[in-house]
């Protein structure tokens, strides 16, 4: 991918699986903050899954990279870990996230050998309560989180220079990351 | 103690028993133990699922439309395959026929996966059990380039350049962090090939990993946008307007042009990388041709690739169909899916309750509810269990069988079938790659005849792919823009009860979905996914399933670094998400594995 460019580009990346209970949090946190932010065009706001090794490329076009992902730290359930920079390497998603057990760190490595990391990197991570619960919704105090990752997400993105505004209430309902019945309203079989 | 299968294998359970936890580079959560000889070869094969999976349990109540948006997040890697399975097996239960543009588009996604995944499974899941990347620290860079020079037409190939990736790579093996490289036995004296070949392998699987970016573009072209494509039941959820100034997002001359120059940089690098590595490494293991299991006797292929829409006969599927039993391959039997005695699936040995375990289950009936329970012969305790009880339920994988039949489902599948029915553009590169490594036919049967099947189907999938986007785009200049049937989009329009079967060839075997819709509503919805046939365990007469018997018989050269195991294993290219699901977390970045 094409490195020499002026504008710095933001990569704001929610990874996990939806149907794996808590283990949905990143796509959950990441489907939010679309839907209430507004970002410039230099920045992509991408839902992730679980396509591990296959989010290179995303990785290595940009030059600052804040991930949402569960992370399992012994922590109490539903505790935010911000993890930055240099750390963030060490931190595993709380399951291998897939393609074949790579985890994240493994991307990063990846986009490290390929000459290609970002400058600066962030890391929103949710302790989770139940990663077992095939087809479950996020756990009360997971789905707790997810408002703070997002302000905490909002304040990174913004000590980075990167302009994130509220969207207007208009904007809402046309923001959706997710659809055909996955967005987490539909998901969860709540009320809308 | 010695037994015989009914399908013609012999197993041992007496000597010292291995047990590999988790089997790393593979998707989801795999399992296997086996018991070894005194000259250390394998005698007894276990192969365990220890995730339960219930797709079905999510999906009852939901709209079929939507069917195939969950089941593309089964998998991080079947994505595609699982949702235009599922959109077929919708189409299938409400008669919609599709128009000829979305069955060529469909092609296109699917080949593209195809490719994708046989090139990121080949170079980033399955090499590094034949390439020694540590070995490549050794390597001499004129030499390698005069080696890579040699047998391919491939630019980047000077001294200079692998000098530079030597050093690159030295760099990151000092710095203490392996990244991808790490879960190797690296020094492994089943490691055959010179640190030359290694040294080029390695700077083809960086390639590779910057290469793929560009193969998945052809999904965001045709379906909006990726990861995550978008399908539609009754076609293709993309318009065609060739002028470019309709539609925001829709298909226009130029998106078609990129498709096109997509696709000449995939063969070129599949014909002038992948292929030339292929045989370069096939040829230093020819003498390694443990592996065979099912696929000298018991193959299966549902087809795929229709080249006429609607049209899943023989005469429009490309990719063959049909079943090879007991080796005879002058007889190929042909498959209906929905016959209640073909495909059917056994739990005796599956943590799974039936009300009569003895009898399978059709999956228009199938029933998904989990007993975990172990046998009376395991080894330790319900959390850290030493040895399973074969005897017993051990998998959380069924048993499908056709009638009764346990096959090996994939690209060595396909090949074989391919190869028996004489279609020259299967028999032709098989014979012509034989003929290269000097190996008789029977070669094929065997792990590295799985990796080369792979190999040579992906160069298959590439050269359909030319044949398709030219195809569409003909078809687009006669004026043909239709993508999507809506007539029966709406529930209004079905009947009060359905029922209907997908099917396609995924890019590690046979796959399809069967669903039955009432009240416009989802009702039971069952998969049957290729790795559920590999990696399943015994069935109620004791026949071993492709993965168990690919392992007998093969030798290991230190029991306490598996690699043979491995190699074998991710020669199938299995993906346990789909077929399971996890039951206990597991950060552990290495195989644990013990003998006892």
């Amino acid at each position: 991918m094409d490195t020499t460019h002026d504008m710095p580009r933001t990569l704001v990346l929610g990874i996990g699986n939806i149907l794996w209970g808590d283990e949905g949090f990143g796509i959950r946190a990441v489907e939010e903050f679309f839907r209430a932010w507004s970002m410039p065009e230099d920045v992509a706001v991408i839902d992730g899954g679980t396509q591990g090794l296959y989010l290179v490329q995303f990785v290595t076009g940009a030059d600052r990279l804040l991930v949402f992902d569960a992370i399992d730290y012994g922590l109490p359930p539903g505790t935010l870990k911000i993890v930055r920079d240099g750390e963030v390497p060490k931190f595993t998603g709380a399951k291998k996230m897939s393609l074949h057990q790579t985890g994240f760190q493994e991307v990063l490595s990846a986009a490290d050998l390929l000459g290609r990391y970002p400058a600066r990197l962030a890391l929103v991570g949710c302790q989770p309560l139940d990663l077992e619960n095939w087809g479950g919704a996020l756990t009360d105090p997971v789905r707790n989180a997810v408002a703070p990752a997002i302000a905490a997400a909002v304040d990174i993105l913004r000590e980075w220079g990167v302009a994130v505004s509220p969207r207007g209430a208009g904007g809402c309902a046309r923001a959706r990351l997710l659809a055909h019945d996955l967005d987490f309203a539909s998901y969860e079989r709540r009320a809308v | 103690m010695t037994i015989q299968t009914p399908n013609g294998f012999s197993l041992d359970n007496a000597g010292k028993r291995v047990v590999v936890d988790p089997v790393t580079r593979i998707e989801g959560h795999l399992r296997v133990e086996v018991n070894l000889d005194q000259n250390n070869v394998i005698r007894n094969a276990v192969s365990t699922g220890t995730m339960w999976r219930g797709i079905e349990v999510i999906l009852k109540g939901r709209d079929p439309r939507d069917a195939w948006a969950f089941t593309e997040r089964i998998c991080g890697v079947c994505t595609g395959t699982h949702a235009l399975t599922s959109v077929r097996a919708v189409e299938n239960a409400l008669g919609i026929a599709i128009p000829e543009n979305a069955n060529t588009i469909r092609n296109i996604m699917q080949l593209t996966l195809q490719v994708h995944d046989h090139l990121v499974h080949f170079y980033h899941l399955h090499a590094l059990d034949w390439v020694d990347v540590v070995s490549a620290l050794r390597a001499d860079p004129k030499a390698t380039s005069a080696l890579a020079q040699s047998i391919s037409p491939w630019p980047l190939s000077s001294p200079g350049y692998f000098k530079d990736l030597q050093i690159r790579l030295q760099k990151f093996v000092d710095s203490g962090q392996l990244g991808p490289f790490k879960n190797g036995y690296w020094g492994h004296p089943a490691y055959k090939l010179p640190p030359e070949a290694n040294l080029m392998a390695v700077a083809h699987y960086l390639e590779a990993l910057d290469f793929q970016k560009e193969i998945v573009k052809i999904h965001t072209v045709y379906g909006g946008k990726n990861p995550h494509p978008n399908w539609l039941v009754g076609g293709v959820p993309c318009a065609i307007n060739v002028d470019g100034t309709g539609a925001v997002g829709a298909v226009n001359m130029e998106r078609l042009n990129l498709v096109s120059s997509i696709i000449d940089q995939t063969l070129a690098f599949v014909e002038q990388v992948y292929i030339p590595d292929l045989v370069a490494i096939a040829g230093f293991y020819k003498d390694w041709l443990y592996g065979g299991g099912l696929s000298s006797t018991s193959v299966m292929s549902y087809g795929d690739i229709p080249e006429y829409a609607n049209d899943y006969s023989d005469r429009s599927l490309q990719l063959p169909r049909g079943v090879i039993l007991g080796g005879n391959l002058k007889e190929i039997f042909p498959i209906d899916l929905e016959a209640p005695g073909e495909v059917q699936e056994f739990v005796t040995h599956s943590w799974y309750r039936y009300p009569d375990e003895s009898r399978g289950l059709h999956p228009y009936d199938g029933v998904t509810e989990p007993n975990f329970a172990l046998g009376p012969a395991t080894k330790g305790t319900r959390t850290n269990i030493e040895a399973l009880d074969e005897g017993a339920k051990y998998s959380f994988i069924k048993a499908p069988r056709w009638k009764g039949n346990a096959v090996e489902v994939g690209p060595l599948a396909r090949y074989i079938i391919g190869y028996a029915q004489g279609k020259p553009e299967f028999k032709e590169p098989v014979d012509k790659l034989l003929k290269t490594l000097d190996v008789p036919v029977t070669a094929l049967f065997s792990t590295l005849g799985r990796t080369a099947a792979r190999g040579l189907e992906c160069q298959w999938a590439a050269q359909k792919l030319r044949y398709y986007q030219d195809k569409l785009v003909a078809t687009i200049k006669a004026g043909d823009l239709a993508t999507a049937n809506t007539d029966r989009w709406q529930p209004a329009s079905w009947p009060k009860e359905a029922k209907g079967v997908g099917f396609t060839e995924a890019p590690r075997g046979a796959l399809a979905h069967w669903i039955r819709i009432k009240d416009t509503k989802i009702d039971n919805y069952q998969c049957v996914v290729p790795t559920t046939w590999n990696g399943s365990p015994r069935d109620p007469k004791g026949n071993i399933g492709a993965f168990e018997a690919a392992l007998l018989d093969t030798p290991m050269a230190d029991p306490n670094q598996p690699l043979e195991i491995i190699r074998t294993l991710h020669s199938f290219d299995p993906c346990l998400a789909c077929s399971t699901h996890v039951m206990s977390p597991d950060g552990r970045e290495m195989a644990t594995v013990t003998v006892r």
